[in-house]
């Protein structure tokens, strides 16, 4: 059966399944239990589950991430809540130290089953550091996948394919999407594999590529230009962002020989560039144009009040596939 | 689920100075609730001091009010609201000296204010302004710290350079009981105590980080007591007694810059509201209830104005005069705040480095190219 879902909903859904499909489904982090999560992820699992599987933690990232490492190595997988993206950083040792490395270091005698959960991007007039979007970080990590959704279906479908993935995955969910709008998700078990893109819309002039909350912006920016100027954009969800969907990249842009990539981190060292690389890489002959980057700037995502001037917009898109069609 | 914490009449438990009484009960109490003077003033608070406290305290409390209607009224974001806090902001703030240096956490924009940071730059701040975390130029007040725990240790390294620089001043860092679970709060004590810093260790603890009450966050019964663990004194006081706090800071400071290092300062208090506006209490605790016993029988402020009374400093009078000077102030401030000039997209690319970098630079200029600011939404 289908019923309309939003995002949150969706990711509730997934984790509230596994929980009853799974007993060595665990679910840590900070205000999950009791509280439900701050953005409510986690609503009612405890009263459902008990506090020995859905655990309020103190309020120490190292510790949850570490003792989640501990969990998982011995016969748990853990689904750790990081309350906002920037507050994984005491723990980015335990990540990237071990998480990411125990497979490696004991050659595959012991592995890390755990996912970790965290809102993050821009838009929600949130405080200093509850906006960051840097998926560039794990994504550099050797032993870690990266998740981004855009959508509730795919949401849920992604979320119980990283809860049912042997290795650690870091599960981006984009918090301006959390509430923003409901799509039928099915009410059973379904996987959305990880490290498959997904083509939203087809079409033959140029391919843009994005993630998370810029994929609206990204679709926008495809109707207007269509209104407005007739080309024809090919909007390319990437979904996973490591290991990136290369077939997927590779057979759109021979198709459009144009491309525009967005993303609303910062633009040096962006996973824009790696995009580009594997473009360049693979498909260089067919390209007409270079490929127009359009990202969030070279400075730290600034207070709320103009934080709508440093996200791409869909007028910013729009010029970036203007240059490229009119290179 | 509550976490009572039971105020006593006792005196200052130091734990690292032979006693390692941990007891719930021993709390440092110099003003009772009732407002009866319980301890000693150590002959150093006289008469308009108190009156200060009091006038300081009725002013952050209304400028705390003001703030969380502001951002019902969408004039401001999200707010982190202190009331129930008081004294142990403004108590411990007044305590310091200009030229200490101050380490706030997104709570403790009363200490800031009482020790010299202006109201509008504070709205500014809560405004989502580039310029609300500037300190005034003779203060070393630091922007609100938004990650848990780490202001501690740059509370560390600016009394660490102080005191090799022979500047007689202190760093405070403020912090709550949830931050104690950080690794950050441990490195901060370790390296306080191996190098001996003129640090004062701030501890609210209000009972809750946002819903976990102190009893979930740990073990420790209190957090004073894991000063012991450093061998630096730990005290544990009423938080809500702001002659209990204004005398344990002094202690401290004066410590500190006798050359005797760091000291962790417990502060035993409550916030009467939401942990942030965007938060619900009523998820995680018996708000009305809990919130309503706090206010009745421990109010910080409400004990000072009794004891006042009683000692002929103050009257209604007086009080109605308070009300309505502060709330002028504010009004004030507001005014300067929403008529301040509002940040500019090209803000953003400003104090990133000494000299910006050719990316940011190429940036800006996209950025600002007339032809494309019209497409950049309000
Ligand atoms: C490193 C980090 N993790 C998580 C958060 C999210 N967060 C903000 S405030 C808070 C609770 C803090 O509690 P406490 O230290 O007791 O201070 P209080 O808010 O009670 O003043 C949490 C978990 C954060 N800001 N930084
Ligand atoms: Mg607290």
């Amino acid at each position: 059966m289908k019923r309309k879902l939003t995002m949150i909903q969706a990711i509730t859904e997934a984790m509230d399944q596994k929980l009853a499909d799974d007993s060595r489904m665990m679910l840590l982090g900070e205000d999950i239990g009791v509280n439900g999560g701050v953005f409510r992820a986690t609503e009612d699992l405890i009263h459902k589950y008990g506090p020995e599987r859905v655990v309020d933690t103190p309020l120490a990232e190292a510790g949850i991430i570490g003792a989640a490492i501990g969990l998982a190595m011995n016969g748990k997988i853990p689904v750790v809540e990081i309350q906002f993206l920037a507050f994984i950083y005491p723990g980015f040792e335990q990540i990237v130290s071990h998480a990411a490395r125990m497979r490696y270091r004991t050659r595959g005698q012991y592995h890390v089953p755990m996912v970790i959960r965290t809102p993050y991007g821009a838009g929600i007039r949130g405080p200093e550091l509850h906006s960051e979007s840097v998926e560039t970080f794990f994504a550099h990590v050797p032993g870690l996948k990266v998740v981004a959704p855009s959508t509730p279906f795919d949401a849920k479908g992604l979320l119980i394919a990283a809860m049912e993935d042997p290795d650690p995955v870091i599960f981006l969910e984009p918090t301006k999407l959390y509430r923003a709008f409901k799509q039928e998700v099915p009410e059973e078990m379904y996987r959305v594999p990880i490290g498959k893109a997904k083509v939203v819309q087809e079409g033959s002039d140029v391919s843009i590529f994005a993630w998370g909350a810029m994929l609206r912006v990204a679709e926008d920016a495809a109707k207007q230009i269509e209104r407005e100027n007739g080309l024809s954009c090919e909007v390319i969800d990437l979904r996973t962002l490591y290991p990136l969907d290369r077939d997927t990249i590779i057979a759109s842009v021979k198709k459009t020989g144009r491309a525009v990539v967005v993303h609303e981190a910062h633009k040096t060292a962006g996973l824009g560039a790696e995009i580009i690389s594997i473009i360049n890489d693979e498909a260089l002959i067919y390209m007409k144009a270079p490929v127009k980057r359009i990202t969030g700037y070279d400075v730290p995502v600034p207070q709320f009040s103009i934080e709508d001037d440093y996200l791409p917009t869909a007028e910013r898109v729009k010029d970036g596939i203007m240059e490229t069609a009119t290179f | 689920m509550t976490s009572r914490i039971i105020l006593s009449k006792d005196t200052a438990v130091f734990f690292s100075e032979k006693e390692r009484d941990v007891s719930m009960s021993s709390l440092y109490q110099v003003l009772s609730p009732a407002g009866e003077l319980v301890g000693d003033l150590k002959g150093q608070l006289d008469e308009a001091t108190m009156i200060k406290m009091y006038e300081n305290m009725v002013l952050v409390r209304q400028f705390d009010r003001k703030s969380i209607n502001l951002q019902r009224q969408g004039r401001m974001g999200t707010y982190a609201p202190f009331e129930g806090q008081e004294a142990s902001q403004v108590g411990s703030a007044m305590a310091m000296t200009p030229g200490d240096w101050l380490f706030p956490t997104y709570r403790d924009h009363a200490a800031a204010i009482v020790h010299g940071q202006s109201m509008a730059r504070v709205f500014l701040y809560w405004m989502g302004h580039m310029e609300g975390s500037i300190s005034p130029k003779h203060l070393h007040i630091m922007p609100p710290c938004v990650p848990i725990a780490t202001q501690m240790v740059h509370a560390v390294g600016t009394a660490w350079a102080s005191k090799l620089q022979n500047e007689k001043h202190v760093s405070i860092a403020y912090f709550g009981d949830g931050a104690s679970s950080e690794g950050d709060f441990h490195e901060a004590l370790n390296f306080a105590g191996v190098f001996q810093t003129p640090t004062i260790f701030f501890c609210q603890n209000n009972g809750f980080a946002i819903s976990v009450p102190f009893s979930q966050q740990s073990a420790s019964k209190t957090i004073a007591q894991r000063s012991a663990a450093y061998d630096i004194p730990g005290v544990r006081i009423d938080g809500n007694d702001i002659f209990a706090v204004w005398l344990t800071m002094k202690e401290a400071m004066q410590r500190a810059l006798d050359g005797k290092g760091p000291t962790l300062i417990e502060a035993v208090t409550f916030r009467y509201g939401a942990h942030t506006t965007a938060d619900d209490p009523k998820k995680y605790r018996d708000q009305e209830s809990l919130s309503e016993e706090w206010r009745q029988e421990r109010d910080p402020l409400q004990r000072l104005r009794v004891y006042l009374e009683n000692q002929g400093l103050w009257n209604e009078t007086k009080e109605v005069e308070l009300i309505a000077r502060v709330n002028e102030q504010i009004d004030a401030a507001l005014v300067e705040a929403e008529s301040y000039p509002k940040s500019k997209p090209e803000d953003m690319f400003k104090h990133v480095y000494a000299e910006p970098s050719w990316m940011a630079t190429e940036q800006e200029s996209e950025l600002v190219k007339p032809s494309k600011q019209e497409g950049i939404p309000a």
